[in-house]
């Protein structure tokens, strides 16, 4: 009897952030990367990343015996160097770089930069500013207590960063509406997808 | 809530109107924290008392219940606002009544880092806990630790960072400590969200502290530790 075929032969898991996953299936689309799949880990983990070294532990376990091949589509992400060691505990690959913000505008730029009084919003986080911004700083919550909280979180923010993945004025407007929310100077820079593009074109 | 539900601070007794500060610290009420602290000084507290017994106990159960998962950043955040407040009043006082002094701690945040809420949360519980903090604010090289470590006479060097980036610099700092040869004149802690037990020893920290209450644990811890050894040198 011949064996049948293994249906994910040749292919390659990403493992994701769930806050990269349009971004990720746009390069696929865009770069006709049809040997990838992907599976995404929560995005609100981007505010806890405690929780991402476990879970990346995790779906590693879950998925190495259908997969040859699992690249984690995470930066450090502030896990301060934990998920670089359990990928390579693992015998995964990861996305090089601090966080996205960084990869996006493409690490070296980034780190030439050095702009360290700027607060950064990609097109993820506008879209989603409410629930990943606004309300777990506490905003939402206690509207009379702003200024306290405005201080006490921006008070050495400088400006505002839109790192625009793609060219939706829609999304422009309302970071800008955002950045005056948070009393913050608003600059738009395009970005595109930076580094992630690259590296997942280059994944074979 | 109506008028006649309303609490008057005043007409408390000292036992039910710190029971009071403890939820207002709780529920951040900076105003009426610091008409509370105001209260209890016309009534001939302590300020050290006041201190320890009001507003570190409240911050206290504001600090375990964080910890627990009941309370969340903006909470501890507005928590700490109101005791901001009571202690603006009273810091002048404690040093005027002679407080007890456990010892002198230099902080703030590495190279880099601007994120000062994990280290303003610190240097207010060490205050609460009797030490005196220099606050370096933000975005500190290593030449601004070293001259307010010395020029303070400091016991306890602090260092913070939020950013996988900017934590490394904290070796920066220790291994110039031990190129001029007055690493062990410092207890040195380090704290902040990617850190670990394991980079605070890897950088040849004396402790990383995952809260402000474990930060204030142990400083005194240490500090008792080297006065006993001065003691027993002397």
């Amino acid at each position: 009897m011949i064996p049948a075929a293994d249906p994910k032969a040749g292919r390659i898991l990403l493992l994701a952030c769930g806050a990269l996953a349009r971004e990720i299936l746009a390069v696929n689309q865009a770069s006709g990367l049809d040997h990838l799949d992907l599976q995404c880990l929560p995005a609100i983990y981007h505010n806890h990343p405690e929780k991402i070294v476990p879970a990346v532990r995790d779906a590693v376990a879950k998925y190495r015996g259908t997969y040859a091949k699992i690249f984690v589509v995470y930066a450090d992400c502030g896990t301060g160097g934990q998920l670089k060691t359990a990928c390579r505990d693992l015998g995964v690959e990861m996305l090089a770089g601090p966080h996205c913000y960084s990869f996006f505008e493409g690490n070296a730029a980034f780190a030439a930069n050095d702009e360290i009084t700027a607060f950064y919003l990609t097109d993820f986080l506008v879209r989603q500013f409410d629930s990943f911004v606004w309300e777990p700083l506490g905003f939402a919550k206690y509207p009379a207590k702003f200024d306290v909280l405005r201080d006490m979180y921006f008070g050495h923010y400088t400006k505002l960063v839109y790192q625009a993945q793609t060219d939706d004025p829609t999304l422009t407007q309302l970071a800008e509406t955002y950045a005056e929310r948070l009393q913050l100077p608003f600059e738009r820079r395009f970005t595109g997808y930076g580094d992630l593009e690259t590296e997942l074109t280059g994944l074979t | 809530m109506s008028d006649e539900d309303e609490i008057i601070l005043s007409e408390l007794n000292d036992e039910d109107l710190v029971a009071q500060m403890f939820d207002d610290l709780y529920d951040g009420m900076k105003e009426e924290i610091e008409e509370s602290v105001n209260i209890l000084l016309s009534r001939d507290w302590e300020p050290y008392r006041i201190l320890t017994e009001a507003l570190v106990g409240g911050m206290t159960i504001v600090g375990h219940d964080f910890r627990d998962g009941i309370l969340f950043v903006p909470e501890v955040l507005l928590a700490a606002n109101a005791m901001k407040g009571g202690m603006f009043i009273l810091k002048p006082l404690l040093a005027e009544t002679g407080a007890p002094q456990v010892g002198k701690m230099v902080i703030g945040t590495v190279k880099g880092d601007i994120h000062d809420i994990g280290k303003n949360l610190v240097g207010m519980m060490m205050e609460g806990a009797g030490f005196e903090v220099i606050d370096l604010g933000i975005n500190n090289a290593v030449e601004s630790y070293l001259e307010a470590l010395e020029a303070e006479s400091a016991d306890i060097l602090g260092m913070s960072a939020l950013l996988t980036t900017t934590m490394p610099y904290m070796k920066v700092v220790i291994d110039t400590l031990i190129e001029k040869g007055i690493r062990d004149d410092y207890i040195v802690l380090v704290g902040g969200a990617p850190l670990n037990e394991e980079f605070g020893k890897a950088i040849g920290a004396d402790a990383y502290c995952r809260d402000a209450a474990v930060a204030v644990e142990t400083a005194k811890t240490f500090v008792a530790r080297k006065h006993n050894q001065s003691g027993a040198t002397a």
